[in-house]
């Protein structure tokens, strides 16, 4: 079908181009306000102490030092699902955690004061394994979690909110299976999203109750209302966002950085800024959980999946703020990604004495998906099942259903994906690459090649609430109030091009307010691809809204019905009269306009993405190449082709693809210290490792959308690692179970090598 | 303050502990010591440019020579500023992002007018780094290869994977000055 849009579908120019390319975009540690303080913390190298003293005299007594906090000196500010941990405490919980805080004059003197602070601490036996975090005597991080088991559940879904998938009768469907199949499976090498940009904040506390915050988030409005239920509802918190330097996800528990430089704003009465190392970034801020699964599947000779039944044990580190919503959407996608009748899966979140876990792109459903499709695969095997007819016979159809983050069964409304699954097979050439399980697809010298397939969906893409208000001028321009920040994805430009489009205004004619809590309406940010579905949705229903009102006004003078109106850059006609004409200034030049519009969750909805990966395994040196990605979707309509073909190419970073080959956050098991806690030992992908990445997407219509599309870019990242896990398990003939596929792992594997001990890693 | 500009053509002998350089045309004549206003020993031109001379186009990302944010030109070639102190920079000439564009005249250079043709960025974050890495490798070799572009860039690091976006982008700025 022609793309009879004027903006929609067409590539744009990013409303942010310009300052990207000049340098003059301002990210967070690019403002400077007037008398600023810098910020720094002082971390505790131990991983569990109580803290028995902290001697500021010496720090203090250093010139340009302005303020000292300890814990003492801190209101009980507590953060994170429940909120039991406090901003600063006198417990410290891992190697990295926060023991005081310190502003100066400038960063080197904060820096400074920090090695003149002296610390006594009394040190606790710490845990840094779940299983032996959940032994009976363990080392216990709270007394609110006894035996180190996070409280299951998120309050905020709802009353019925999804722990665990739980249905049918899995003894029944075991029974009706022709294998089953069962093993522990773990995703547990804790990659970190590292966007290049490292978290930070400004505050400026006013006395007595208004502070004001620039942040860096995706979600800056989010911020605003996390840090009123920490502060306490008396004090007003603002937050600014702006660009931001990458989050995929991570930024949005930026709560304890926001709350230092609150602290230390309130204790100096100055603007604060503090900006995290990329040492600290990589060893106290969000990483991916850690997952592992002793489980159970029954499996038909088709295919079809019977029961499947286990226990999944999550690492979130030395406290939880997402992690049970990770582990409520990922028990939603799962079963979006496999139908079975009959579930017995149940989630454990512990804590251990490790830096936290937390929100990255693939929410709890990758990490999931890296579990348990090696089983399945195991399962596949047996059966003689291709994993890409699995995978596409199992994808959820129109008419399925599954319990959602809410706990509330929804029947799934959208398109069909087979059609793109298909598409994508084809060009990987899936018929011609696949032999078979654990059968390489070529094999040439010491060089052997594998392939394989994963797939992940999301009903996320309508979660939570958006609000937006649209603003219409006399001079034919608009302005556009949404509490969007632009974090990479080109959402804070599509929202304007949607608005653009509805208005039929050009794209330059609508201007969007800063991301600013305190003139914008409700935004729960872009998260969970839901920016397109939403947030676009709310936007979209403003300038509606707006064009309505408009319309309402100027009907009488065009002596016109006001559905008998358009508009075209700023001119209102009568339809099939073009003649009859008036432009925007006819309302009036002391009058604006604005419409307002929400979007309520959906879940009945989810998108899809594939991804076909081929690999080449040096069986020499046990190194393993990506060769080629495919990646396969149908997103409704494109809005904006490059910004999607950006995002869908962004499967490899931020603890994607790239987690199943070498991103591996290393943490010595005996001392809780991360040993790789820098970008020269963290690894990451460079410019000449660049594989083949095709990205088919597909469009057909989401009826429920103005423009009939959904958002797609979060979920890049997840069908890929176990894709890649699988293939090179095929390439070489024997699987393997653990990620990343190190060359290590490989000799192992090929019996070239002894088992052997590296680094911290057990 | 202790940042000075002067042509540079009266050039006079800088007395005891000064440093003079020319970032993006400009000459700058710039004190030693430990004074906030200064240069401290242990300052990186990162920092100088960054904090000292508002010139925050720069990105700092990881501040030890890993990701090439930080990437600005020295006497026309790349050099990560991040780990380049800055009283080392004395009779030096820089180039900064801010001195690729003539923002006034609204131009931009057209490395920078093919990265917003093909969107060749995502966050953003990396791409001042990416360009000047990009800059240094097309005043080198005017007509590189895809294969030579990528090699180029081999110290840039690019979270959001916009890296085949920036080889296309970099390959059309190559073509259009040729
Ligand atoms: S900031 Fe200089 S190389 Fe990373
Ligand atoms: S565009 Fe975000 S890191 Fe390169």
């Amino acid at each position: 079908m022609a793309n009879t849009y004027r903006f929609i579908g067409n590539p744009t120019r990013r409303k942010d181009a310009t300052e990207i390319v000049t340098g003059s975009s301002r990210f967070l540690n690019d403002i400077k306000l007037p008398d600023m303080f810098y910020g720094k913390v002082l971390r505790s190298p131990h991983p569990h102490a109580l803290i028995k003293k902290v001697d500021k005299r010496k720090a203090q007594k250093l010139p340009g030092v302005k303020a000292i906090l300890a814990w003492e000196d801190v209101p009980d500010w507590r953060g994170g699902t429940p909120r039991y941990t406090r901003v600063l405490d006198q417990k410290v919980r891992y190697v990295g955690d926060a023991v005081a805080l310190v502003a100066a004059t400038s960063e080197e003197i904060a820096s400074e004061a920090l090695h003149l602070i002296d610390v006594e601490y009394e040190l606790l036996p710490a845990v840094f394994e779940m299983e032996e975090a959940l032994k009976p005597g363990a080392p216990q991080l709270y007394n609110e979690f006894p035996g180190n088991v996070v409280t299951p559940g998120v309050p905020f879904f709802g009353p019925k909110n999804l722990k665990e998938v739980v249905m049918g009768d899995v003894e029944k469907g075991f029974e009706e299976a022709d294998v089953i199949t069962e093993g522990t499976f773990g995703y547990e090498n804790m990659p970190n999203p590292l966007p290049p940009e490292p978290p930070g904040a400004i505050a400026l506390w006013e006395e007595p109750n208004k502070v004001t915050l620039w942040v860096s988030n995706q979600a800056s409005y989010m911020d605003s209302i996390i840090l009123s239920h920490i502060i306490g509802r008396k004090v007003k918190v603002r937050t600014i966002g702006g660009p931001c330097g990458g989050s995929f996800g991570s930024k949005y528990m930026s709560w304890q950085i926001q709350c230092y430089v609150a602290l230390l704003s309130k204790a100096t009465g100055k603007p604060v800024k503090l900006v995290f190392t990329k040492e600290e970034h990589l060893a106290v801020f969000t990483m991916r959980p850690v997952s592992r699964m002793k489980a159970r599947v029954g499996m038909k000779k088709d295919g079809t999946v019977t029961a499947i039944s286990g226990r999944w044990l999550i690492d979130t580190g030395y406290y939880s703020m997402t992690t049970q919503s990770q582990v409520a959407v990922g028990c939603g996608e799962v079963q979006i990604m496999v139908r079975c009748p009959n579930w017995d899966l149940k989630p454990v979140i512990v804590c251990t004495n490790r830096n936290a876990s937390g929100i990255v792109r693939g929410f709890g459903g990758q990490e999931l998906k890296c579990i348990l499709i090696p089983l399945l695969s195991l399962a596949m095997e047996k059966v003689g099942v291709d994993p890409f007819e699995f995978l596409k016979k199992n994808f959820v159809k129109p008419g399925d259903g599954y319990f959602w983050r809410d706990g509330i069964w929804y029947v799934y409304r959208g398109v069909d994906y087979t059609n793109a699954m298909d598409k994508g097979a084809e060009l990987f050439g899936w018929k011609d690459k696949w032999k078979g399980w654990l059968k390489p697809t070529s094999v040439d010298g010491t060089k052997k090649r594998g392939v394989s397939v994963g797939v992940h969906g999301n009903a996320d893409i309508g979660e939570d609430a958006s609000e937006a208000y649209v603003r219409l001028h006399p001079d034919g321009t608009a302005m556009l109030f949404s509490c969007i920040t632009e974090h990479g994805t080109g959402q804070r430009s599509n929202v304007v091009k949607m608005a653009a489009e509805v208005l039929q205004l050009p794209m330059e004619g609508v201007s969007v307010a800063p991301s600013d809590s305190l003139i914008n309406p409700y935004e729960f940010g872009p998260a969970g691809s839901r920016g397109t579905y939403a947030i676009g949705g709310a936007v979209i229903a403003a300038a509606e809204a707006a064009k309505k009102k408009l319309f309402k006004l100027i009907a009488p003078k065009l002596q016109a019905a006001p559905e008998d109106l358009e508009t075209v850059d700023g001119v209102i006609f009568v339809k099939g009269n073009p003649e009859k004409r008036i432009p925007w200034k006819a309302m009036g030049v002391d009058r604006t306009i604005t419409g307002y519009g929400r979007f309520e969750p959906d879940y009945t909805l989810s998108n899809c993405m594939m991804t076909f990966v081929e690999v080449e395994v040096d069986t020499e040196t046990g190194k393993v190449t990506l060769v080629r990605v495919v990646n396969t979707t149908d997103v409704g309509q494109i809005i904006d082709p490059p910004g999607l073909e950006g995002q869908l190419n962004g499967c490899l970073g931020s603890g994607g693809i790239d987690s199943a080959i070498f991103e591996e956050t290393i943490l010595d098991y005996s001392t809780g210290h991360i040993l790789n806690a820098n970008m020269v030992d963290y690894k990451w992908r460079t410019f000449p490792e660049l594989p083949v990445i095709d990205n088919v997407v597909l469009e057909t219509p989401f009826p429920s959308h103005r423009f009939h599309a959904v958002g797609v870019g979060e979920v890049a990242t997840s069908p890929g690692p176990v894709a890649v896990l699988m293939a090179v398990s095929n390439a070489i003939g024997v699987w393997l179970h653990d990620y990343p596929v190190t060359p290590d792992r490989v000799l192992k594997a090929l019996g070239k090598i002894g088992d052997m001990r590296k680094g911290g890693m057990r | 303050m202790a940042v000075k500009t002067a042509k540079p053509v009266r050039k006079k002998a800088i007395e005891t502990r000064g440093i003079r350089l020319t970032i993006n045309g400009r000459v700058y004549e710039m004190e030693v010591g430990s004074e906030a206003n200064q240069v401290g020993p242990s300052h990186t031109l990162a920092h100088t440019l960054r904090e000292t001379l508002g010139l925050i186009g720069t990105k700092v990302s990881c501040d030890h020579g890993a990701c090439g944010c930080c990437t600005v030109l020295m006497d026309e070639k790349a050099v990560l500023s991040c780990m380049t102190l800055t009283i080392e920079c004395d009779g030096k000439k820089i180039t900064t992002i801010e001195g690729l564009s003539d923002t006034r005249a609204e131009k931009l250079d057209p490395l920078q007018q093919a990265f917003i043709d093909y969107t060749a960025f995502q966050c953003g974050f990396c791409t001042p780094g990416i360009i000047m890495s990009a800059k240094a490798l097309l005043n080198e070799n005017p007509s590189p290869t895809e294969e030579e572009v990528k090699e180029g860039l081999s110290g840039n690091f690019c979270r959001c994977i916009s890296h085949y976006h920036v080889v296309k982008a970099v390959m059309a700025a190559s073509e259009k000055v040729r």
